[in-house]
């Protein structure tokens, strides 16, 4: 029973949090507790004082956890950021996938790797999805754009839609710039003199 | 020929304004760089970039290297090549601690430390609970040294909490604290949101403190010194057209935009000029040093400004003073500062460290060329740290 590891995991998110603790329970036999993002995550994550906390590298509460290092005497005990870990190869991995350990008990890396392994795998899955969603918003945003644009230079102009876009797109090549950068300096000039 | 790529991390504050400018305005393409700048989350998440060697150089709050010397934080082995910026925190309460403040007399001058801390001691109902970005910052630094020389112990007698910069104003309107030190612009938008007013400058405990300094790989710098010597030039050009008034319009435009700090340039203009809005009826203080990135040698990396940092972290965490003062003596890199500058038209102090707090007025100092003035940068309650006599 005390063998058991205990594995905190931070994370607004419950659908994410409940993936991650899908996929360390699948690993191992682990005591997981989820904690949500606040101004009073380091008190909370202290009262299960767990082996390790798994958090996103890209969340602002990150420096939160900061304060368990000095909460529990650093000399003492030491709160070893994952990055400190001789295995840099795991670390390096870790990171790139968007996540970030803290090993609250000094425990023996041969215990940590199942658990950092399993939780890369679920945090790459979730940086791909996250890159699409991006790639997706933006090309709708440039989308809405260059419709705005469009329909600026087609009352203008008196163009037709096909017009209007062919002459976004000389105007771009003309210049060395992407079509979007065209329609938002259009966009933005339209927005001042109306 | 776009130059040698470097990659540079900062926080989204008002402060990075030297990295970012040194990109924006060419200063970096005159010494052969082209920086990418790489906004970071969390202080944590910085440090780690610049640990993992994802960025070659980090905005990087001024204690960072000392405490990551000291095994604290993460064990690698960070140089500060030069100081960022001087001064540019504010320390804020919630609208119900001002108006309790207000009610007993207090008046909201924004200069007097001593006073302002006294009202707030007085005005609190239980324990303070005070926010701080990182627990290695000068925000923790300063509040420390303000609260313990007014007879509050600190940490031990407050409750402190580390809050992200940019989630400060939530965190106050959540009543998750009573009060505050952040880099602005985020002290301004609790202001602007109706959620706290400003108590005093960071400058007003202490009147020239070192903020943020340009960190590397020390492992980064020895093996690259021309490249570091490089960077150290373009950031004090850049820092030398950002104290000039006439430009603080302009860095605040270059400095709202989406991938720097992403707050209205007026917000950002604030701190550049030294004319911040205090609370929500739009009062306003003046304060002059409110940030400094050039003058009085502000770059320059005193030794002696690390050895306030590393004898404050050491006596608090109750390891030997003078050990620890020496073990982190070469980390404010100014053998280095001087090289790269060496040749400029850089007026650098002749000594290397000095005793910290002792000037109350410009004060004219010994230089290559005799004409270097320091700016004031008392205590506020008029004590020295001259670390000759560190014990």
């Amino acid at each position: 029973m005390t063998d058991r590891l205990s594995i905190v995991v931070v994370e607004p998110d419950r659908d994410r949090a409940e993936l991650i603790a899908a996929s360390l329970d699948h690993a191992g036999d682990y005591n997981i507790h989820i904690v949500a993002e606040s101004s009073r995550v380091a008190r909370t994550i202290a009262e299960y004082n767990p082996d390790v906390v798994l958090i996103d590298v890209a969340s602002p509460s990150r420096d939160a956890l900061e304060e368990l290092a000095l909460a529990s005497g650093p000399m003492d005990r030491p709160v070893a950021m994952f990055v400190d870990q001789s295995d840099d190869g795991l670390t390096k991995a870790a990171i790139e996938a968007g996540l970030s350990a803290y090993v609250v008990n000094g425990l023996r890396a041969d215990r940590l790797k199942p658990v950092l392994d399993a939780a890369i795998t679920r945090f790459h899955m979730f940086q791909s999805m996250r890159k699409e969603l991006e790639a997706t918003k933006k090309a709708l945003e440039e989308r809405k754009l260059i419709d705005r644009a469009k329909g600026i230079l087609m009352k203008a102009r008196g163009l037709d839609e096909d017009a209007a876009y062919a002459l976004l797109r000389k105007t771009a090549m003309d210049q060395g710039r992407k079509v979007v950068d065209v329609a938002q300096a259009l966009v933005t000039t339209a927005g001042l003199l109306s | 020929m776009n130059g040698i790529d470097l990659n540079i991390g900062f926080m989204a504050l008002v402060d990075s304004a030297p990295v970012i400018v040194a990109q924006e305005l060419g200063f970096a393409k005159q010494e052969g760089l082209n920086l990418t700048l790489e906004k970071a989350p969390s202080w944590s998440t910085l440090r780690d970039m610049l640990a993992l060697g994802r960025i070659e150089a980090a905005h990087m709050l001024a204690p960072v290297p000392i405490a990551t010397s000291m095994g604290l934080s993460s064990g690698i082995k960070f140089d500060a090549l030069s100081v960022l910026s001087v001064n540019g925190t504010v320390i804020g309460v919630s609208t119900d601690l001002a108006q309790r403040m207000r009610d007993s007399g207090y008046t909201f001058d924004f200069t007097d430390a001593e006073n302002a801390g006294r009202a707030l001691i007085a005005a609190a109902t239980g324990k303070l609970r005070l926010g701080v970005p990182f627990p290695f910052s000068m925000h923790a630094e300063l509040l420390y040294y303000w609260l313990n020389a007014l007879g509050l112990p600190a940490p031990q007698s407050v409750e402190i909490h580390t809050v992200p910069p940019a989630l400060m104003a939530e965190a106050i309107a959540n009543g998750d604290i009573d009060a505050f030190c952040v880099g602005e612009p985020w002290g301004s938008i609790a202001v602007n949101n109706g959620v706290g007013e400003l108590l005093i400058p960071g400058a007003a405990i202490w009147g020239f403190a070192p903020e943020k300094v340009l960190a590397a790989r020390h492992d980064w710098v020895e093996s690259e010194p021309e490249l570091s010597k490089r960077l150290i030039r373009a950031v004090w050009r850049a820092g030398r057209w950002l104290d000039q008034p006439e430009n603080h319009m302009t860095a605040s435009e270059i400095l709202a935009r989406p991938q720097y700090v992403n707050v209205p340039a007026e917000v950002i203009d604030r701190a550049l000029s030294g004319q911040i809005v205090i609370n929500g009826r739009g009062e306003e203080r003046h304060r002059d040093d409110f940030v400094v990135f050039h003058r009085g040698a502000a770059g320059f990396p005193w030794a002696s400004q690390s050895a306030w940092i590393a004898s404050q972290l050491a006596s608090r965490l109750g390891l030997d003073r003078k050990t620890v003062g020496s073990s982190t003596r070469m980390i404010f890199r100014s053998d280095l500062y001087r090289a790269a500058l060496a040749g400029l038209a850089a007026d650098l102090p002749s000594a290397s460290s000095k005793v910290e707090g002792l000037l109350d007025s410009r004060t004219p100092v010994s230089s290559e060329s005799g004409k270097l003035y320091l700016e004031p940068g008392a205590f506020f309650d008029r004590r020295f740290f001259d670390p000759e006599t560190v014990d």
